[in-house]
């Protein structure tokens, strides 16, 4: 085992890849020689050569198109999108074609496929660095969609993704590749090193795609989070004296739909949280399938914390930023209920 | 106030609607023989004129003339007329199907024939076509099951698709033909990816990627020529201008001046512009696109002119946007009777063997149809189980999708 941030962990998770499988190809916008603009492919050009990890011209549809051609021949490229902000130019190959190619073609051609992309904001980004558009690929028949929220998961699962044989979308908190955070933006950035999740094995191994993780368990109200999320609705429960049961999702689609079950069914209530914006988000499906499955276990409305269905602001960002003080409100109106 | 007169807003329209009479007197048709053919390893700034002219082979006199000219062996060329008419009778057979209620769409070749037919002779097998839907030639040149074929436009329970797309929306990785998608201009950039897993793996095989005139215009087919321009991988970049994207004139796409193939140059891409209903030309330029891609040269990009000799598909009525004659007029003739011409006056084919040929082709045609139409049609009620919808969307089915297939009835 070794400390390691979630930058170091995804890079990690990268290098065993390429090590156990040559048919890996690492590729995207400045991820070649100076090793990605947030050093997830650091060294790995270095290491297996221009040919295995390469920059490319600033073109996501090319990018993204020219994986899906590289996976139909039998490679299983691994592709970065710089920010998710930027990866609506290669949204039709991702919709009309990485995912649907097995389906269309009965199984002739498949397109095993990772595309990576740093997500979310607290980094005052701006409309343009800070989205969360894990909405828009959880809507898509055809994809998997993961959000890890620490190092040691965020290795684990990216090997897992690598070694899919489907498309997956890898969306990666960029607030969270140097350490948990909470929301308390005033205060100083806690590293990974001091953390227990901080900790990742050197070698290789995954963690299956499809499986939540229960952060803290707890009686009173279950909190639906992934991403920065996470350690806002920690932060929320400790603030509020609420013992809530905090499930990181982890992977969204397939969604672990037995463990949010189980959860609810015993503490009666549901708290969604996600920065994307709120209207037609993730949140939706989940407050749903909440419904759905443990309507008769509700003993209160189910409550979503989101970021406000307008662009990401610059300096109005920890306005937006769901905090921890808006998660204890809608805890406490879930309690009160 | 502006010391300049008011802007003005340019809309590019063909010369000619319906009621119009075509007149193709004033295009300027390069000479067959005309064009020279330089080595595979040329500069591209040397053969920027091949870009803007027309490489043709068959002459008015259906010789074949000048340094494009093919030697092929009598058996091939009968071969290369026989594919293009197999394809022509394909064609009427299954537009009679579908006007017969038997599916719900057909896209057909009229006047094309020849492109898809000759290129697909300088692939190898396990080289990769990334097709439009206008290149079923590729799988008719090699003697693809047509029975396959139909079982996929009747989306009958033998559908290699399973029903899952519209009818012609072939796949067969085995006849190295990628799975078409309908979307615009998506392979192209797939075919520039599929060439570089190929030079990344040290492979021997190529790709060809195909687009219509209209789809150039996508920005796809950009994204795919600037990483074909920047990693060089063994990629043929096949750009059939047959005039018309629906109702839409080329003028359209590519704006009044320069060519398709002119753009090339642009990314530095060798590029070729070559007669499309000239079945030796189309073969002549495809082996030597094929020879760069092979020698590890990089990418060549080819505009085959040719004409939408029919409709766009089953739903496009080509009358309400373009004289009816302007098909006949077309300068450059139609492949097959070109073709034909050529092996008559080499004296390896007659009237009496084509007609006999034509009454052959029919009959196979025919024969495949009916064990098609054996296993079903589209409205016949023979389609792939509902169930089977649920399947492939992933390799292994998620929980939310077994619970659908369940809800569903299956």
């Amino acid at each position: 085992m070794a400390k390691m941030t979630m930058i170091e962990a995804i890079q990690s998770a990268h290098d065993t890849a390429m090590e156990r499988d040559e048919r890996v190809v690492v590729y995207g916008e400045d991820v070649g020689f100076f090793g990605g603009v947030f050093r997830c492919t650091a060294g790995l050009q270095e290491k297996y050569g221009p040919t295995r990890c390469f920059d490319t011209p600033i073109s996501e549809s090319g990018i993204v198109g020219t994986a899906i051609g590289m996976a139909a021949y039998g490679l299983k490229p691994c592709v970065e999108i710089q920010f998710s902000d930027y990866v609506y130019p290669a949204y039709d190959q991702i919709v009309s074609e990485a995912a649907r190619l097995r389906h269309r073609c009965a199984g002739d051609f498949t397109c095993p496929l990772v595309i990576r992309m740093p997500v979310g904001g607290g980094i005052f980004g701006g409309q343009t660095h800070s989205q969360s558009p894990e909405a828009v690929f959880t809507h898509v028949c055809g994809l998997k969609t993961v959000m890890p929220s620490n190092p040691y998961d965020a290795k684990g699962l990216l090997a897992a993704a690598i070694e899919d044989p489907d498309p997956v979308i890898f969306m990666e908190p960029k607030r969270l590749y140097n350490g948990p955070f909470d929301g308390h933006h005033e205060n100083p950035v806690v590293p990974w090193r001091d953390h227990d999740l901080g900790e990742v094995p050197e070698g290789y191994f995954s963690l299956p795609l499809g499986r939540a993780e229960i952060r803290r368990p707890g009686e009173q109200v279950t909190i639906l989070a992934y991403g920065t999320m996470v350690y806002v609705a920690q932060a929320a429960a400790e603030e509020a004296g609420i013992d809530a049961e905090i499930i990181d999702l982890r992977t969204l689609l397939p969604l672990d739909m037995e463990t949010i079950k189980a959860s609810v069914v015993k503490t009666g209530r549901c708290v969604i949280v996600h920065e994307a914006t709120r209207t037609s988000g993730f949140g939706a499906e989940l407050a749903t399938l909440v419904q759905e499955e443990c309507f008769y276990s509700l003993e209160a409305p189910i409550q979503r914390v989101t970021g406000w269905d307008t662009p990401y602001p610059h300096a109005q960002e920890w306005d937006y930023f769901p905090s921890p003080a808006r998660v204890g409100r809608a805890l406490q109106q879930s309690m009160e209920a | 106030m502006s010391e300049f007169p008011p802007l003005t807003f340019n809309v590019p329209a063909p010369e000619l609607r319906p009621g119009d009479t075509p007149d193709f007197s004033g295009v300027e048709i390069p000479r067959a023989g005309s064009a020279r053919r330089p080595p595979v390893d040329v500069d591209p700034k040397e053969i920027r004129d091949l870009a803007f002219t027309i490489i043709r082979v068959l002459s008015r006199d259906g010789e074949p003339t000048g340094d494009w000219a093919v030697e092929l062996p009598d058996d091939e060329l009968v071969e290369g007329l026989r594919h293009m008419m197999r394809l022509r009778a394909f064609d009427a057979r299954m537009l009679m199907a579908q006007r017969q209620g038997k599916t719900s769409f057909y896209m057909q070749h009229l006047g094309e024939e020849a492109i898809a037919c000759a290129f697909q002779k300088a692939l190898y097998k396990g080289d990769m076509n990334f097709p439009t839907y206008r290149q079923a030639g590729l799988l008719i040149a090699q003697d693809y099951p047509m029975k396959l074929m139909m079982c996929q436009i009747y989306s009958n329970a033998e559908d290699p698709n399973h029903g899952r797309q519209l009818p012609i929306m072939y796949s067969s990785k085995e006849y190295g033909f990628f799975s078409i998608s309908g979307n615009l201009s998506t392979q192209y950039p797939q075919a520039v990816g599929w060439a570089m897993a190929s030079a990344i793996s040290n492979d021997t095989r190529i790709a060809a990627g195909w687009v219509g005139d209209g789809s150039t215009a996508e920005s796809d087919y950009h994204a795919a020529m600037v990483f074909a321009s920047t990693y060089k991988p063994p990629v043929i970049l096949n750009v059939v201008n047959n005039q018309w994207a629906i109702s839409t004139f080329q003028g359209i796409a590519k704006g009044e001046s320069g060519t398709f193939a002119a753009r090339g140059h642009g990314f530095g891409i060798p590029s070729l512009r070559v007669d499309g209903n000239d079945y030796l030309a189309v073969l002549a330029v495809a082996r030597w696109a094929a020879e760069r891609a092979r020698r590890n040269l990089g990418p060549t990009l080819i505009e085959y002119v040719t004409y939408r000799a029919g409709g766009h598909s089953t739903s496009d009525d080509p009358s309400a946007y373009r004289p009816k004659e302007e098909g006949d007029a077309w300068p450059l003739g139609d492949p097959i009777l070109r073709m034909k011409g050529y092996l008559i006056r080499k004296g390896i084919w007659s009237e009496e063997r084509h007609t006999q040929a034509e009454a052959e082709i029919a009959d196979e045609v025919l024969a495949a149809q009916k064990e098609a139409e054996a296993i079903g049609t589209l409205s016949s009620g023979n389609a792939p189980s509902a169930r089977d919808m649920f399947e492939d969307v992933f390799e292994e089915m998620p929980p939310h999708l077994i619970k659908q297939r369940q809800e569903a009835g299956y």
